[in-house]
């Protein structure tokens, strides 16, 4: 038993110790974390996944700004259940662009990895000023503020360029181009819609925030970015044409 | 404090080494249950990796002996839900609608199905119990936007309403105040009386109820018929009775006139299977609304 003697020598030099641990989390790490970034089966591509266009960028800074994550959930997870009540497992794919991914456990409200389209625009406005107003036994704080609160035209291009940082593919076009695009988003009678959707396909373009007198001016508020933001989660696979056979493991 | 390992005496067991005031630690072994627990531990381990998806390899994974695949399993419990429910389901999608209620042990299933699908995706909008909130009709009263046979409320809940797919339902109320609208200021005042007389409400006193039903006529009557009492191929809504989707009071009234509506509802085909859609249809219809 002479070697299980030899841990004295990690115990009574700390310098050897912590090269120890060191050495054998890195082991760890290297089998359990290395090859989720080449294996195929974990890096699958998924064809409509898209890099989040401006406004939707700052409905999830917003999103994450105001701890939504604390309640919600963003993955739909593969039980029965869950898909009966959500729709279509998540992929990985999906929160691919989302930096940091908005996955969670903890669900105070429901899962909203598949909210987008479920519900009106008009419905998001006033459900997120004042829950109660449409969901009586709701305990969600209100959010009323988010309509008043101007998008700070300054940052937006900044989002990106930070998400590019991160690894998301946005282009010099997508990041000179971020300011326009987050206005034409919100305003269908733009002369730079068609060039967004072009920069970011299916991208939907409507007054998301239901105050289309602020589109004129060119005022995006908190509510238009947020509401956009729900709407497009959960959209951007179609399922009807999603093989899940091919990707099953 | 560090001394020389010594033989304890009373144990015949070698110490650490450590001395504190004189009190010693013995090196004594773990106990041989602990240990033995411990080992079996590591060859259970090896019996997962064996059985269970584990390690890594260059471009895929050791798929282990079961071939435990939790996207297989949920497909799995899903066909089995499909096989539980098959019978009835083929008896619901093959069944026309009218038909139905005709069926007791079918109306069960399809209440139960209708039921619960509700809950997971029009009670937050309709409410749990389908009264409705503001801008969200109330689903158990006799007034319908669209109609209220269940063809039409079926239709209405798979293509939905103005969400842009050439399918749904697309009639919308314009506003007619603002600076380029229609109607001025105070005679959105008067039409808005008028259309509160219709519903037999109080008006504002000297209001011209002639000139606001000339208003009416003119700017209204296309879609809201020259009665008040709509036009459901356009979801225009009857403005004589005690139902209002948004309000009956004045200001809300002026509101809606100078900013006009669109309410929007998602279609649901999109979303849930036909036999779903079906089970909501019926379930909405038996709410005591139903035509």
């Amino acid at each position: 038993m002479s070697l299980w003697n030899k841990h004295a020598i990690f115990e009574k030099n700390s310098i050897v110790l912590t090269v120890g641990i060191l050495v054998v989390v890195a082991i760890g790490g290297l089998v359990e974390i290395a090859p989720l970034f080449y294996l195929r089966s974990t890096i699958e591509k998924v064809e409509g996944v898209r890099p989040y266009t401006p406004l939707e960028l700052a409905g999830r800074a917003i999103y994450v700004r105001e701890g939504c994550y604390n309640c919600h959930s963003q993955m739909v997870r593969p039980l029965r259940d869950e898909v009966e009540r959500y729709g279509h497992y998540s992929l990985a794919a999906e929160s691919m662009y989302d930096k940091p991914f908005q996955w969670g456990s903890k669900r105070t409200g429901p899962d909203l990895a598949r909210v987008g389209g479920k519900y009106s625009d008009e419905w998001h406005v006033a459900h997120l000023a004042n829950p109660r107003s449409i969901v009586p036994q709701s305990i969600m704080p209100g959010y009323a503020f988010l309509a008043r609160a101007e998008i700070q035209p300054e940052q937006v291009a900044g989002h990106l360029r930070t998400n590019r940082l991160g690894g998301v593919p946005y282009t010099d076009e997508q990041i000179a181009n971020a300011l326009t695009d987050l206005r034409a988003q919100v305003n269908p009678d733009s002369p730079h819609v068609q060039a967004l959707q072009v920069r970011y396909p299916g991208a939907t373009v409507r007054a998301f925030g239901g105050n289309p007198a602020a589109t004129v001016n060119g005022t995006v508020t908190e509510m238009d970015a947020l509401v956009a933001y729900l709407q497009v989660l959960g959209t951007m696979v179609d399922f009807r044409t999603y093989d899940a056979r091919a990707n099953m493991r | 404090m560090a001394v020389q390992p010594e033989i304890d005496p009373a144990t015949g067991r070698t110490t650490t080494g450590h001395e504190w005031d004189g009190i010693k630690e013995l090196n004594s072994p773990l106990p041989k249950w602990w240990l033995y627990i411990f080992y079996a531990t590591i060859v259970w381990s090896i019996g997962y990796w064996v059985v269970y998806p584990a390690w890594p390899l260059v471009t895929n994974y050791t798929k282990g002996a079961f071939g435990y695949s939790s996207r297989q399993d949920v497909v799995r419990d899903l066909e089995a839900l499909r096989a539980l429910r098959a019978e009835r389901s083929t008896a619901l999608a093959s069944t026309p609608l009218e038909e139905i209620a005709k069926n007791p042990n079918l109306l069960t299933f399809a209440l139960a199905q209708g039921k619960a699908a509700f809950g997971d995706n029009c009670a937050p909008c309709h409410g749990l119990s389908a009264t409705g909130s503001r801008g969200f009709p109330n689903l158990r009263d006799d007034s319908w936007l669209w109609g209220g046979g269940i063809q039409d409320i079926h239709q209405t809940i798979a293509f939905g309403i103005r969400n842009g797919d050439d399918r749904a339902r697309q009639g919308v109320m314009p506003g007619l105040g603002g600076p380029n609208g229609v109607l001025k200021a105070d005679e959105i005042v008067t039409v808005a009386s008028y259309v509160r007389s219709l519903s037999g409400q109080s008006t504002r006193p000297g209001a011209d109820l002639a000139k606001g039903k000339e208003l009416f006529i003119a700017n209204c009557a296309a879609c809201h018929g020259e009665d008040g009492r709509g036009n459901r191929d356009l979801g225009a809504p009857n403005l004589t009775g005690r139902n209002w989707v948004y309000g009956s009071d004045e200001k809300t009234i002026i509101e809606t006139i100078t900013l006009g509506r669109g309410g929007v509802m998602p279609g649901w085909t999109t979303r849930l299977d036909e036999t779903t859609v079906k089970a909501l249809a019926v379930y909405v219809h038996a709410l005591g609304g139903g035509q």
